[in-house]
């Protein structure tokens, strides 16, 4: 970690106002200007959390590249997964502005000392929860992920505008292949029901968190929870509260099952004409509980699959690293 | 009255021609789906996530690749049969890929081996097709040969860095060469159907690409330290649908997905 030196008192105090002034202003932090220690913490926990869930998210619908059922749908699949390699990437590097290392925050993903997001502590077990997972999970995501366009950190909100765009992308193709799956056989429609009553409420529940005001386990970390999203809304790296979008999220959602002829697994499920919103049933975080933990069989399984992958490699990154310091001296020579 | 009962209509039979060309047709969109799927097969495994992006775009041009080859040899040979089809419904025997592209993918290096043998191929014999007399072909083979150039920039890359690596990665990288070159004579084969594509000037055969071939990859192996394989045998089958006993599992996973619901609409 590369932090600025600590300036003087008198400077520090100059450059908190000065910080503070940016963020009221609405200008954006550039990884050049002062912050204050606990801005830089909280951002790169949520970048790097971030950039884990894009690299395992390639797990769930990754299992089914080689099974797509048409060739069309292999190379959307295909192209939606590279993209979330891709963003993984671009996070990586947003959180490097930070004055971290990637290879850090990957073996922090790989040693349990930081979390992807648990809706991927499920698994994909059908065809059609590809379809599901971009719908649903992506369409969470964009949600989310829009209001980070504008989010304090620089090079973070650049980051989300490119990672945005393309999961908006993503959140039509898998529109798009539910309505394939629901304009076909019945035993395809059945596929795709399914799916959805398998990923609703994850996405519904884990793609926005605990209630800002009521995060789940005992008082005081429901408390500390609460202090953490004052602190994220204050500094603007967060703009909306988890319920503002989760209900952003249900209203999007309710009509567009409509119109696929899919039902949605929650019968509290209606139009409240006075909020101007659907209702729904509120999460039992109780149920949610064991899936945010660590000890499930797909948390661990998710974790023990990147570590795999990246333990056989190994011996490829030694070679390009052995490699690029062998040219790079050869390149030194040749200069000297 | 009279009810004139016909037969259902059959496929009507392609000119002779067309017939030729089809065959080819798919045997290149064959190798190209089939390599496509062992890298798929790759990613979320790959040594880098760079990696799990660079080879899923790499098997998504080759999907690509086979899109086209599929669905002009589906119209060409008189079946009407589409892209998916093909790629969904036929069996084993039916395919004519090389046996290179259904290896096993092996550790990073024997794909890397594999890559550097298909692309160096692929980018020459698309570069011929690009000055083929066929419209469609030659605008396939200019587009499909610019792509696939990246690919060798890819494998080329891979190639060096391992040769040039750590005694480890030099090792895999020569056990993998040495996997994969008895089956690289197989991408230059010419049977009768070539033949005949050939001496009416239809497309240029694969054959004739051969030297330039070797020189390519004794460049780039030479460049790295390596030596070219001499392989004391070299594998066949492939193009007449006789592939390796690992072939099966990789179309029923392929293909399980189509065949579970058929009459399916994707």
């Amino acid at each position: 970690m590369t932090a600025p030196t600590a300036a003087p008192a008198v400077d520090a105090d100059a450059s908190l106002a000065r910080f503070e002034e940016l963020i009221a202003a609405g200008e954006t932090i550039e990884p050049r200007d002062w912050m204050p220690d606990g801005y830089r913490r909280m951002l790169v926990r949520q970048i790097a959390q971030h950039a884990h869930s894009e690299i395992i998210g390639m797990q769930p619908e990754g299992a089914w590249l080689t099974r797509a059922p048409s060739l069309h749908r292999k190379s959307v699949l295909l192209a939606k997964v590279q993209d979330e390699a891709g963003h993984g990437l671009y996070l990586y590097s947003a959180a490097e502005t930070l004055g971290v290392d990637r290879a850090d925050l990957l073996d922090a993903l790989h040693h349990g000392r930081q979390r992807a997001s648990a809706t991927f502590n499920h698994p994909a077990l059908t065809w059609a929860d590809t379809g599901a997972i971009a719908w649903l999970t992506d369409g969470a995501a964009v949600i989310n992920q829009a209001p980070l366009c504008r989010t304090s950190y620089g090079p973070y909100a650049r980051a989300m505008r490119r990672v945005c765009q393309e999961e908006a992308f993503h959140v039509r193709q898998g529109y798009d292949l539910m309505r394939a799956l629901c304009e076909g056989t019945p035993e395809q429609r059945e596929m795709a029901q399914d799916a959805v009553d398998r990923w609703w409420l994850p996405a519904v529940a884990l793609m926005f968190g605990p209630p800002d005001t009521e995060a789940g386990g005992d008082a005081r970390t429901a408390a500390l929870g609460a202090a953490v999203s004052r602190r994220a809304l204050a500094w603007g790296i967060k703009r909306h509260t988890n319920d503002e979008l989760r209900q952003r999220f249900v209203d999007t959602c309710v009509p567009q099952a409509e119109r696929l002829g899919l039902t949605l697994p929650d019968p509290a499920i209606r139009w409240n004409e006075e909020r101007g919103h659907y209702d729904f049933t509120p999460v039992d975080w109780d149920t949610y509980r064991e899936a945010l933990g660590d000890d499930t069989h797909w948390a661990r399984q998710r974790v023990a699959h990147r570590r795999a992958a990246h333990e056989d490699g190994t011996w490829v990154r030694e070679a390009a690293a052995a490699y690029a310091a062998r040219t790079d001296d050869t390149a030194r020579g040749e200069d000297g | 009255m009279t009810t004139t009962r016909e037969a259902p209509p059959r496929h009507r039979a392609a000119p002779a021609g067309d017939a030729d060309l089809a065959t080819l047709l798919l045997r290149l969109g064959d190798d190209a789906l089939v390599l496509g799927q062992r890298l798929c097969q790759w990613i979320t495994w790959a040594p880098t996530v760079d990696e799990d992006l660079a080879l899923s775009n790499i098997a998504l041009d080759l999907i690509g690749h086979a899109r086209v080859l599929l669905t002009r040899a589906g119209r060409l040979d008189g079946t009407g049969r589409t892209e998916d089809d093909l790629a969904f419904t036929r069996p084993e025997r039916a395919f004519t890929n090389v046996l290179l592209a259904e290896l096993p993918n092996g550790d990073f290096a024997a794909t890397v081996a594999r890559q550097l043998a298909y692309t160096h191929y692929a980018v020459l014999y698309y570069e011929a097709l690009a000055g083929c007399a066929d419209p469609e072909l030659a605008a396939f083979g200019a587009r499909a040969a610019k792509e696939v150039a990246f690919h060798r920039l890819h494998a080329d890359r891979w190639t060096r860095t391992l040769a040039g690596g750590t005694a480890t990665s030099a090792r895999r990288l020569r056990e993998g060469l040495e996997r994969v070159w008895p089956y690289t004579a197989e991408l230059f084969e010419e049977d009768a159907v070539l033949r005949r594509l050939t001496a009416s000037g239809t497309v240029p055969s694969p054959a004739g690409v051969r030297r330039a071939w070797e020189r390519a990859v004794a460049d780039v192996l030479t460049g790295a330290g390596l030596t070219v394989p001499a392989p004391a045998w070299t594998a066949t089958g492939g193009r007449s649908g006789l592939h390796t006993e690992e072939f099966g599992p990789l179309l029923a996973e392929l293909q399980s997905v189509h065949r579970q619901f058929p009459g399916g609409t994707w």
